[in-house]
């Protein structure tokens, strides 16, 4: 058994505590991102993840700065963020992209200004931007946990009326769903998704789980449920695929520099997101072979693929 | 000082203009990805000990290229969200191999203006020419399929090709801006500026003038308070555009309720947003 597991797991893989604490964080984290990914996509704002992501770099190096945990700076500044792009108006389409680059660019300010502050005593720049997995400490793991919980429970508890905002908004405001509170509740499970997937690879790298494996699973199946699982299947997968591969990596060129996790977590998602493509290519192309091969406009109206 | 004062006008001439386009075609995330995925070919050059610039240029592209392509058939968003990731994920790869030092990561990501040589003037004039007269030339084709998309199609103006062009002058752009702002910062100069200078008028030309010279306003203020506080000049850049956009949205609210109470229609313009 181990001879043939060797070349894949180098040798200490499996008694590394840190490999431990990382496959935990991880995959709970992937398991989130997934999960808020599937509305992220649907809703179309993949933007706001990516800005939430972003605006932890402040928090990140904000927590630096006054001496506690990353998560929380991650956390506290991602939910400010989250309210404030809320307030200015996230919810009208057509504001929506420039509130978020509004609040993003203000954030990001902020953020030049602490690590200015940090870089002068720390290299704390490049773990939070791009995130240490590796270098996890154990005692993260119950917060991780608890918030994981708490997503999760938003997710479930709005999954109907989340699903039918996402779809057509004017249909659920219809129905009597309070589109907006619904809308900012989903932005604070998105900011909580956010910053425990900053926590795992890094801020300016988070979306990549949140939004990634969400958009494979969408162009694979229809079906929210089966989204939901298969783009928490794509996350846990590239994860622990990322955690090998970098412990691997140890051994390769250039001597002495591990690659990063994050590298490896966000290569494979995006080669997962262009395979997702394929299957839908062949059937198009089947149709068309069986329609006598008339033409390429078969598939999705044009309307259709821009939203 | 002179050379941070010319090189920081001359970007916020250009990130004006852009900035423009990118605000009235709702493409935000895309000049935020472009500079941003860039980033990674910078300390890519810095690896090869090549001149950053090409690298800045060639990951621009090939992002503004990836992103035009991929987003025909994919959802636009996601994979201006996934190219962006991507690139940053190569940027974190050649980090690890890197022996640069912090501080020098630091002014990739968040500009250096104030340390700018005249030997590095010249091609950020060069480039910024060239993003200029692309402007000018494409102005109508362009103006027309970022207002009204199905006209333009009608019209023979291809809304693909159009978008590429846009993605490209976002990445000569971005590989001028960088040095002066950094990739994380340009975009809230790119955004913050047009955007305010929509909340004042809605006709084109008076919008772009007003665009570029919020633009300067806001670099020339915050080289000024950087150069005294000794503070970085990408917090005072951010912090002062999102200011101009309060403004500008406090201006515009104002002229609604004064027309609401004289009684006048509400202007289309500030209706909407």
């Amino acid at each position: 058994m181990n001879r043939f597991l060797a070349p894949v797991f180098a040798p200490g893989f499996f008694e590394s505590s840190t490999v431990h604490t990382a496959l935990i964080v991880g995959t709970l984290v992937a398991i989130v991102a997934g999960t808020v990914g599937v509305f992220t996509v649907l809703r179309g704002q993949s933007f706001a993840g990516e800005a939430l992501g972003d605006i932890g770099t402040t928090g990140g190096s904000g927590a630096f700065l006054v001496g506690v945990g990353l998560l929380w700076g991650f956390l506290i500044f991602s939910i400010a963020a989250a309210a404030a792009m809320e307030l200015i108006g996230i919810q009208r389409p057509r504001g929506r992209d420039l509130a978020t680059g509004i609040v993003l660019g203000a954030a990001l300010g902020l953020a030049a200004l602490f690590l200015y502050f940090d870089t002068t005593t720390t290299g704390a720049t490049i773990t939070i931007l791009f995130g240490s997995l590796s270098a996890l400490a154990s005692s993260t793991i119950p917060l991780v946990i608890l918030l994981s919980a708490i997503v999760l429970g938003i997710a479930a508890t709005l999954y109907r009326p989340l699903l039918l905002g996402s779809v057509s908004a004017e249909l659920a405001a219809a129905r009597g769903i309070p589109v907006r509170a619904v809308g900012a509740l989903y932005l604070l499970a998105l900011a909580i998704a956010v910053a425990l997937a900053s926590q795992s690879i890094g801020t300016i790298l988070s979306t990549a789980l949140v939004v990634g494996p969400a958009a494979a699973a969408l162009r694979l199946t229809r079906r929210p449920v089966t989204a939901i699982l298969t783009a928490v299947l794509i996350g846990i997968g590239a994860t622990w695929l990322g955690i090998v591969l970098a412990y691997d990596s140890y051994s390769w060129p250039p001597v002495g520099h591990g690659w990063s996790v994050s590298f490896f977590v966000v290569t494979i998602v995006f080669v997962a997101y262009l395979l997702s493509g394929v299957p839908r290519q062949w059937r198009t192309r089947g149709r068309e072979r069986a329609a006598g091969g008339a033409g390429s406009t078969i598939g999705e109206p044009r309307a259709a693929r821009e939203r | 000082m002179v050379n941070a004062w010319t090189e920081a006008t001359i970007v916020a001439v250009v990130a004006g203009v852009v900035g423009f386009f990118t605000v009235l075609r709702g493409s935000a995330f895309v000049a935020h990805a472009v500079p941003n995925g860039a980033f990674a070919g910078a300390v890519g050059a810095s690896l090869l000990s090549i001149s950053t610039l090409i690298g800045l240029g060639a990951f621009a592209l090939f992002g503004a290229l990836t992103i035009g392509v991929l987003g025909r058939r994919g959802r636009h968003d996601v994979v201006t969200a996934l190219a962006l990731v991507f690139m940053l994920g190569l940027g974190a790869l050649f980090l690890g191999f890197t022996v640069e030092y912090a501080s020098e990561i630091y002014s990739l990501l968040f500009g250096e203006v104030l340390g700018i040589s005249s030997t590095e003037l010249a091609p950020t004039a060069g480039l910024a020419v060239v993003c200029i007269l692309a402007i000018v030339v494409l102005y109508r084709p362009l103006m027309l399929s970022s207002v009204l998309p199905e006209a333009g199609e009608a019209r023979g103006v291809s809304a693909f090709r159009m978008e590429l062009c846009f993605l490209v002058v976002v990445a000569l752009a971005t590989t001028m801006t960088v040095p002066v702002v950094g990739t994380l910062l340009i975009f809230s100069l790119m955004i913050g500026a047009p955007a305010a200078a929509r909340s004042f008028t809605d006709r084109p030309l008076p919008a772009i003038a007003l665009s570029v010279t919020i633009a300067l306003m806001i670099v020339w203020v915050a080289i000024a308070v950087s150069y005294t506080t000794n503070y970085p000049v990408g917090f005072f850049v951010g912090m002062t555009s999102a200011l101009s956009y309060a403004l500008g949205r406090g201006w515009a609210a104002w002229r609604r309720s004064r027309s609401a109470r004289l009684g006048r229609p509400v202007p289309e313009v500030l209706s909407g947003t």
